[in-house]
């Protein structure tokens, strides 16, 4: 099948908040209603790079998300365009006032939660959450997009500029290898094949992306092939991407660093069982927490690093 | 201020008032005490103050109100339709299925600049239009409607925190202090304490009036047009229910629609009211 273009070797690492943080300035170049609200997090979000260009188009709104939230539906009811950003947890302190305000109302405000998943490491379960997809997700009129590199995010923080309506994006911490070439086309709710495969189906999102990608190399040696397929927007979700794909493979695996309950895998599922019913494995966070821990640690103590992966594929993939 | 002026926002009170007995006996249930309480700032709002064009509601340049206590809806209604947003028979559709006159505002209602419903929302989200006011160098202004009640959400000091550090004199905060909350007073609920000292500790232009005195409504309006470089909050002193003997400062009529009797009744006592 078509892929999606990735490239074969790594062009070097960078986090998707800095892509955001890139593709904020720009969107603020190309249109003078962008604005952007933080709640004192704008330097590990990168919004502070909007500010440095626009400063009369930042709004610090101190620590008070819920205080941010209705501020940017003020801002967009009145003709402005608001990217309004925190890390993915606190975000959802404003969660009553994003439903009633923003998804009720179908009000352009595009919500950024940075520092998501296990993956934001050492700052221990308060700051890691694992419920945001989830969360979002449930909200009508509300899209989910989680980029799996700094491009990805770059093009889809533009991606959402041109698109109308209630936005969660979710972003991370921690560099990630670079994936895609500047040439890459971001489109809304289009899945994007990375690996070729024949055996099983590995769609994934965010880190679990790279994650997946290195378990199919592995996988290889045990002579089991698999697609990758990135899923960089969980909501609305490439249904038909995800059928065809089951129906090749009859083998279907889930992976993202978010509680396996609600996000992508529940997304796949919820696919699947209306249209191609199949055996699936979903891998991410067993509802619990995590912990402190480097990354890395974490993903091999969480079942979520590449070799768990490839374990959790294996066994699956042979017990079928 | 002429005396006939005043006069007719007596009137357009009174009008509001009985309109939303109707809807709320109509409907047979819905929100009467604070749509009482807010009756006269409405009249003077939508009758006196609001710089809007019925016919283009969508206009840019109008002045936007928003009702943060989003309850208290059929006075708010009965205003837009008596200004002649959309027409008085949509009373009818109150809380009915398929209506366009929903439980709690929304925004495809012509004349509704923001859909309330949960407390305390709409108060950041006046701080918005205000700041993109300013933005756009415009010069409409924008008024929020708050409950004391809703008064006790922290979203309330939040805002009311942002809106002075942004300087947002464009920007009005009016507090419907009518006393009562769903189950009790709200002395007894929890007490907001000294509502004048506590917005004027937050940086604001404070005004204190009698909410149900036109001529003091209009005047503090007026007086808010010529603060500089802070958000005016204007403490309306108010009664729950106010107009009907038996449900001023009666928690019973926060959410609950009357009976035949008690309309009867009550829209007796609203056609009795005299004016100049």
């Amino acid at each position: 099948m078509k892929m999606s273009g990735i490239v074969k070797e790594e062009k070097g690492k960078e986090a998707t908040r800095d892509g955001y943080g890139k593709g904020l300035v720009e969107a603020g170049r190309k249109n003078k209603n962008v604005v952007a609200l933080d709640a004192d997090l704008s330097d590990s979000t990168r919004s502070e790079w909007f500010k440095k260009e626009f400063p009369d188009r930042f709004f610090s709104m101190g620590i008070a998300e819920q205080d941010m939230i209705g501020t940017a539906a003020g801002l967009a009811l009145c003709g402005k365009i608001p990217y309004a950003s925190s890390f993915a947890i606190f975000s959802q302190r404003a969660f009553e006032l994003t439903r009633n305000i923003v998804s009720r109302n179908k009000i352009n405000v595009k919500i950024v939660g940075s520092h998501a998943g296990l993956f934001t490491g050492e700052d221990g379960k308060s700051a890691q959450a694992i419920e945001d997809i989830s969360v979002y997700r449930t909200l009508p009129n509300f899209i989910v997009i989680q980029p799996c590199d700094a491009i990805e995010a770059e093009k889809a923080t533009l991606a959402l500029l041109d698109y109308k309506g209630p936005s969660y994006m979710r972003l991370l911490r921690n560099p990630l290898p670079i994936i895609h070439d500047t040439n890459y086309k971001f489109e809304i709710g289009k899945g994007g094949i990375l690996r070729n495969g024949k055996d099983a189906v590995i769609f994934a999102t965010g880190t679990m992306v790279h994650e997946a990608i290195k378990a199919a190399e592995m996988l290889k040696e045990d002579n089991i092939n698999v697609y990758v397929v990135n899923i960089h927007t969980i909501k609305p979700i490439d249904e038909k991407l995800i059928i065809d794909l089951a129906k090749k493979t009859n083998c279907v695996i889930t992976a993202e660093d978010h509680n396996i309950i609600g996000g992508l895998g529940s997304a796949v599922a919820e696919v699947l069982s209306e249209n191609y019913p199949c055996l699936m494995l979903r891998i991410g966070m067993e509802d619990r927490y995590g912990e402190s821990g480097k990354p890395d640690e974490l993903y091999e103590k969480y079942g979520l690093s590449a070799n768990k992966v490839a374990e959790k594929v294996k066994k699956f993939v042979k017990g079928k | 201020m002429v005396k006939e002026k005043i006069n007719e926002l007596k009137k357009r009170a009174n009008e509001i008032r009985k309109e939303s007995l109707v809807m709320v006996y109509h409907a047979q249930s819905g929100h009467l005490g604070g749509s009482l309480s807010e009756a006269d700032i409405l009249a003077a709002l939508y009758f006196y103050k609001l710089r809007l064009n019925p016919k283009k509601p969508d206009w840019e340049d109008r002045d936007r109100f928003v009702l943060s206590k989003g309850h208290a809806c059929p006075a708010y209604y009965a205003a837009l339709a008596i200004k002649g947003f959309f027409n008085k028979k949509e009373l009818e559709s109150y809380r009915k299925i398929n209506g366009l006159l929903q439980g709690h505002p929304e925004l495809k209602i012509p004349g509704v600049d923001y859909a309330g419903g949960s407390l305390g929302q709409g108060i950041p989200v006046a701080n918005g239009m205000a700041l993109a006011c300013k933005l756009d160098k415009k010069d409409y202004k924008v008024y929020v409607l708050i409950g004391d009640g809703e008064a006790q959400e922290g979203v309330v000091w939040e805002a009311s925190m942002s809106a002075a550090f942004y300087k947002l004199d464009n920007l009005i905060y009016i507090l419907d202090k009518n006393q009562v909350q769903q189950t009790g007073t709200t002395k007894e609920i929890m007490d907001i304490g000294n509502a004048t000292e506590k917005w004027r500790a937050f940086g604001f232009d404070v005004i204190e009036i009698n909410g149900h005195d036109i001529e003091q409504i209009i005047n503090a309006l007026d007086k808010a047009d010529n603060v500089k470089g802070k958000p005016t909050m204007i403490i309306a002193n108010t009664i729950k229910g106010k107009g009907v003997s038996f449900m001023e400062l009666n928690p019973k009529f926060h959410g609950k629609a009357p009976n035949d009797k008690e309309f009867k009744q009550a829209m007796e006592e609203l056609n009795k009211i005299k004016f100049d």
